[in-house]
């Protein structure tokens, strides 16, 4: 999933300023799941907005609605009436989210509601981590299925550089060695001699610096009549 | 001969080098490498030149090695995949090598969280050993990464690092064997403080005959205090440090002596180690030490590359109209 956390709320109250009207918009999807931008967090923000305005002696509005997605027109559509009727948006999706919303909204002023970290996976209750870089191209089945531009913090992908020590990243010893896990896993499977081949050098064009990507489905396409 | 650098001449003649390593300045003073330069000339056989060492922002190593060569210094670039992608490494070593340089070092480079700008982001496109291989393509098939092809190549004598001490350690000897397949001509090891790891090291590197394909340089790094031992131990990634050295410093009536006595003990036991082809000195921030250091290892006067064989004169064959 995609993990978020939820910003500051002096910070979100200071950049709301400006509008009387907002509207709080939670989604149904990965923020939901890692407890950042669900529906029960857009009732905890929206009374802290209310209760941090009120302090102030200033007047402002806050409503609340969440759908089901925010990266989906199909959702979107559904709170028409709702955002026509505030001044800005606060959203408590992930960035994908909140383009999304101010794509299909091209007049309101809309805001992020949460940091957008990375794509990982419930480690434990309370604790999120990072297991994916979306590099465009999947390579986790020559390594262990353990990522290395991921889980190596200088995403090394020949093999571990010299700072690691008992097993731990010279950036933190909170941070594992992903080269460690690497061996670990390789030696588990029985693929140590994977580690002697040469990796190739990796096509960054396929990841985010080959341009914004786009992936397109022909066969699910809505054709139309002039698309032909 | 790869690079005809002074350094590969001396390895490849078998003789036992001493490479020192100068940090560039923290600013545009070029004249601190003219002075430094004093503690290396006649001293060792090559010179490195970091790299933004500990990720702090110094002197670039390309234009502190042409300072260095001009200061009449062997010079040794160092290059890390930190701060350079593919394009930024080529066009470094084309202008390099314009400038008479004949010996790089291919390092990943210590993380930017570690250095003076933490912020910073890091490259990383290409990892050291695809540097390697990028700098031996360059030279011997006279292509750029891309495959398209150039002139002129830059003839280097490619070097690259081995760290006994980093984990996996059951990883450190095949690492060392795919950097050397990829062209790693010599390699210079991590500081040996530990000696007993180094050597189970080397007797893997010697399993595998890795001593035979390329010049292994050992690293030394001599030390003036506790406080430097301790340090190092605890805040430099990859480094081993035995307990003993520790109380054997915190005892000494005179810790720079102790560091000197300890440096050159080092260095003999270095020699008597088969498959070691050198040492690499690196006194950090200490570089005035090196002439004592070199001098009580015995290893003065340094060698020097043999002349090229001079053309023979030919016999003068009259003329005949």
């Amino acid at each position: 999933m995609i993990v978020a956390h939820r910003k500051n709320i002096q910070d979100l109250k200071a950049i709301l300023a400006p509008h009387k009207k907002i509207l709080v918009l939670g989604c149904g999807g990965c923020v939901t799941v890692c407890l950042a931008g669900g529906e029960r967090e857009v009732g905890m923000i929206s009374s802290a907005l209310r209760i941090a305005y009120r302090v102030d002696g200033d007047e402002h509005e806050i409503h609340e609605t969440t759908i089901e997605r925010q990266c989906e027109n199909q959702f979107i559509e559904e709170i028409l009436p709702k955002v026509q009727e505030v001044d800005a948006v606060l959203s408590l999706a992930c960035g994908a989210g909140v383009q999304s919303i101010a794509e299909r909204y091209p007049n309101k002023p809309v805001y992020p509601g949460v940091d957008t970290k990375f794509i990982g996976i419930l480690q434990e209750q309370g604790i999120w981590t990072e297991k994916c870089a979306a590099c465009g191209q999947c390579i986790v089945g020559f390594y262990g299925a353990v990522c290395p531009l991921t889980r190596c913090s200088k995403a090394q992908v020949d093999g571990p550089c010299g700072g690691a020590r008992n097993g731990k990243c010279e950036v933190s010893p909170e941070i594992d060695c992903g080269w460690q896990l690497i061996y670990d896993r390789l030696k588990a499977i029985g693929q140590l001699d994977r580690l002697l081949d040469p990796a190739p050098l990796t096509d960054w064009s396929k990841s985010h610096e080959g341009g914004c990507r786009k992936v397109v489905r022909e066969d699910q396409r809505v054709k139309t009549p002039t698309s032909g | 001969m790869k690079s005809g650098s002074k350094l590969e001449k001396l390895l490849t003649a078998g003789e036992f080098v001493v490479c020192g390593e100068m940090s560039p300045p923290q600013s545009a003073d070029g004249e601190q490498i003219r002075k430094k330069s004093e503690y290396f000339r006649g001293f060792v056989d090559a010179v490195n030149l970091t790299d933004n060492q500990s990720a702090v922002v110094r002197m670039s190593s390309v234009t502190s090695a042409i300072l260095a060569l001009q200061n009449g210094l062997e010079p040794i670039i160092q290059m890390t995949c930190r701060d350079r992608n593919r394009l930024a490494m080529q066009s470094d070593l084309l202008g390099a090598s314009a400038f008479g340089i004949k010996n790089v070092l291919c390092l990943s480079g210590d993380h930017q969280s570690m250095g003076n700008h933490p912020h910073a982001k890091s490259v990383y496109d290409i990892d050291s050993i695809h540097l390697i291989d990028m700098v031996r393509n360059m030279r011997d098939e006279k292509k750029f990464e891309c495959g398209e092809e150039m002139k002129v190549e830059p003839r280097m004598f490619i070097g690259c690092a081995a760290n006994p001490y980093a984990s996996p350690f059951e990883f450190r000897v095949v690492r060392l064997q795919k950097k050397i397949e990829a062209g790693a001509d010599f390699v210079q090891t991590q500081a040996v403080f530990d000696t007993k790891v180094f050597e189970e090291f080397m007797k893997l590197v010697r399993q595998r005959g890795l001593h035979e394909k390329a010049h292994i340089i050992a690293g030394i790094l001599p030390v003036r205090s506790t406080k430097a031992l301790l340090f190092m131990k605890e805040n430099v990634s990859g480094m081993s440090i035995p307990d003993e050295l520790i109380n054997r410093m915190g005892g000494a009536e005179d810790p720079k002596e102790e560091g000197v006595k300890i440096a050159v003990e080092l260095i003999q036991q270095m020699r008597g180690i088969a498959g070691v082809a050198g040492v690499h000195l690196m006194p950090v921030m200490w570089e005035s030490i090196i002439p004592t250091v070199v001098e009580r290892a015995g290893l003065l006067p340094r060698p020097q590359p043999a002349a090229p064989e001079e053309e023979q004169p030919g016999e003068v064959i009259p003329t005949v109209d």
